[in-house]
């Protein structure tokens, strides 16, 4: 074994390939060292009680930066993120100006060397998001991007949305699609259905997402592209991607915490926290979300964590930025609200993910010598009540405030440094 | 009740309880100075993100009556400054020391967030239309003219024709009407029905000569020419042809049938002119009525329990 500078102590290591009473030894260079019963080290961090499992990995989170750092930035999302428990997160490229192009992506590949957890930006699949033209992929590809998405919107465009698939074979990358018809959604502001009807709010019909969901699985059935499926919300999206995976196509998806724990009734106090796109939808649909996380067809929890400034909030209904944030939740949410096993939520949080993030020999691997210890340590009884004015996000669209959940991140380790310790930020 | 959001909200002793207050108020109406000291010293301010003349002067000469002091607030006038937020305005309004706010915004629920910016202060807040949510004191106007012509409202049938879809002031009736009482049929191509009408208290007709002989007032939507171009229906012509009240079909209502319509008419597509003349239509005792309404829903919010409404 290698010198050890950290040892965590008296927890329990849970990875992919199972559970077991284990001390973890971190290493000079980040790594771990030694995983076995007794290890010493310079440092001890008590883990009596609690699970020892790799970092968790968010395909989705907006960061905001470039051009909206009043909301969010680099530094303060991440620092949301080690809370939560991530050690990875995937940055959405609807920035300002958008992520399309090798050198924005090298700007936030930079802001995220000094942050709290790795950022791995997303690339635009068109040039500034705009739908129209594809966006220099390859160069994008060449700095490490393996995810691409407009997302924010879909591609609209078809034959467009065809050709970056078929030019994504020759990559090795990855499109994810938020999928959304514009035509049927155009002027939407809340799930279209009983409580929009009666509140008188314009909808967002299921059929918008389910379209586009059957349109890019038959592209990828004709392309062989891989396609991830970005926030899936409907019951008829899941059943699709059900079958699309029983067919053999290359479809992954993800589902948000809020689609699993909340409903379109949220709306009827119009206030915009409870604003968010795809929009919070009918319990049919939370249903199909929870037995979609159960049975592997949606393959990831990502947060769509979205921070948005306070005043942007406090709008009409129909004048406010969809969106919440979600990075300092998303873990307590799954461990309270899924009943799953904690296996089981933690094989939707780390391991998958970081696969489908292209980051998996970093991330999400077992809790091996030789693996950076990317590291995240979860009190699996601990409860607490959310309190956004606490957290490290710039921004407080939490739509959960007041809910107490159970589970809770108590340190998080950042290629063996530790970023997150006792549920405090250590930078 | 402390603030008028919704009809929704409402029981139907509250909904009772404003229309014996308006009886008195349409007494007060008819002296020869329609003046009462109740609200003096209180100040309603109305704030109008949405132009309507009609709506605003009625109240306006509502809380007049009742010798509040009235502020106005619209978007049109520089009190409400170009890219100042929602949120900043109400809280200007508030730090003024005002009792009430009247709001109208064509955004569903502004005046139900409102009234949570303000909670904690006691100001009063009476929803005047919010996109195309509800129109709560339209609904209690349209109620008590009913009344005057129908008696009691229970058993009526009531057919509601037109844009269901976008209406606020259909929102607020349907909840009225059935809550005392009533039938309602809405009647509209699908075009211009919510998409889901779940739990809501209707029925549903695409066959207005089917159902006009059966009710006992046809109660007529406005009708925007923006329809068209969203494809909601092919051409106004075309719904006058299938849904507009006209001589002929006013002429399938039965004796003491009302019509009503809640302004601004247009005059030719929902209705026609004749037909909006003629003595089975309400349309004009519905803006009488709309003050002497108004002045009870701000006697209920503001004046001191037990106060007499016509006291001096
Ligand atoms: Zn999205």
């Amino acid at each position: 074994m290698g010198k050890a500078v950290l040892v965590i102590k008296g927890g329990e290591v849970l990875d992919e390939t199972g559970r077991r009473r284990a001390d973890v030894a971190i290493g000079a260079e980040g790594d771990v060292v030694g995983v076995g019963a007794d290890l010493d080290g310079n440092r001890v961090i008590d883990a009596g009680g609690c699970l020892v499992t790799p970092g968790l990995v968010d395909l989705h989170t907006h960061l905001r930066q470039p051009g909206r750092e009043e909301a969010e930035t680099v530094e303060s999302g991440s620092r949301a993120a080690a809370l939560g428990g991530y050690t990875a997160v995937v940055a959405m490229p609807n920035t300002e100006p958008a992520i399309d192009c090798a050198s924005v992506v090298r700007e936030v590949i930079e802001l995220g060397a000094k942050a709290l957890c790795d950022v791995t930006p997303a690339g635009a699949i068109t040039r500034g998001r705009a739908g129209v033209e594809l966006a220099p992929m390859a160069e994008m590809a060449a700095l490490g991007v393996h995810l691409f998405t407009d997302d924010g919107a879909g591609v609209q465009d078809a034959r467009l949305m065809r050709r970056a698939m078929e030019y994504a074979t020759s990559l090795g990358v990855t499109l994810g699609q938020h999928c959304e018809d514009e035509s049927l959604a155009a002027g939407g502001h809340m799930h279209e259905g009983e409580w929009s009807s009666r509140l008188g709010i314009p909808g967002i019909p299921a059929l918008a997402e389910e379209l586009m969901v059957w349109r890019d699985i038959a592209l990828s059935r004709l392309t062989g592209a891989p396609v991830h499926f970005l926030h899936l919300s409907t019951a008829g999206s899941i059943e699709l991607v059900r079958a699309a995976k029983a067919e053999g196509l290359a479809v992954t998806a993800e589902a948000t915490p809020h689609h699993f724990t909340l409903t379109h009734a949220e709306v009827v106090g119009y206030d915009p926290l409870f604003k968010v796109n795809p929009p919070l939808r009918s319990v049919e649909d939370v249903v199909a979300v929870k037995a979609g996380l159960a049975d592997g067809t949606i393959d990831a929890i990502a947060t769509d964590h979205a921070p948005h400034a306070q005043e942007t909030k406090e709008a009409p209904f129909d004048e406010a930025p969809p969106g919440m944030v979600g990075l300092e939740t998303a873990l307590a949410l799954a461990t309270t609200e899924l009943g799953l096993p904690v296996e089981a939520v933690l094989t939707l949080l780390s391991w998958r993910p970081a696969r489908i993030a292209g980051l998996a020999a970093e991330h999400g691997g077992p809790v091996a010598v030789g693996r950076p210890a990317n590291l995240c340590v979860i009190d699996p009884t601990a409860t607490w009540v959310v309190d956004p004015a606490t957290s490290a996000s710039r921004s407080r669209n939490n739509p959960f405030a007041g809910r107490t959940l159970t589970g809770r991140v108590r340190h998080t380790m950042l290629r063996g440094e530790p970023v997150v310790l006792d549920g405090e930020a250590q930078r | 009740m402390r603030h008028l959001l919704s009809i929704a909200d409402l029981d139907v002793d509250v909904i009772e309880q404003v229309m014996t207050l308006t009886d008195s108020f349409v007494e007060v109406g008819e002296r020869r100075i329609p003046k009462v000291p109740t609200l003096r010293g209180r100040t309603v301010v109305s704030l109008f993100y949405e132009e309507s003349t009609r709506t605003r002067l009625s109240f306006e000469t509502a809380a007049k009556r009742l010798s509040a002091d009235v502020m106005t607030f619209s978007v049109g006038s520089s009190s409400v400054k170009k890219g100042e937020s929602l949120r900043d305005t109400v809280q200007t309004i508030e730090a003024m020391g005002v009792d009430a706010i009247v709001v109208r915004h064509g955004s569903a629920g502004v005046p139900r967030q409102v009234a949570n910016w303000v909670e904690a202060g006691g100001v009063r807040v009476i929803n005047a239309g919010d996109g195309a949510h509800e129109h709560p004191t339209q609904a209690l106007l349209d109620c008590y003219t009913l009344r005057e012509r129908l008696g009691s409202l229970r058993g009526m049938r009531i057919a509601i024709v037109g844009d269901v879809k976008h209406s606020r002031v259909a929102r607020s009736n349907i909840a009225a009407f059935t809550v005392l009482g009533a039938h309602v049929t809405l009647v509209a191509p699908p075009t211009l029905l919510p998409e889901s009408l779940v739990g809501w208290p209707v029925e549903v007709s695409h066959d207005l000569d089917a159902e006009l002989p059966k009710v006992d007032a046809v109660y007529l939507l406005r009708m925007q020419q923006e329809r068209q171009t969203e494809a909601l229906v092919p051409s106004l012509r075309e719904y006058t042809a299938c849904y507009g009240l006209t001589a002929r079909r006013a002429e399938l209502m039965a004796d003491g049938a009302v019509i009503l319509h809640p302004g601004p008419m247009n005059r030719g597509v929902e209705i026609a002119a004749e037909v909006a003349e003629c003595p089975s239509s309400v349309i004009t005792r519905q803006v009488a009525n709309g003050v002497a309404v108004r002045m009870a829903v701000l006697f209920l919010l503001l004046a001191a329990e037990g106060g007499d409404v016509a006291d001096e």
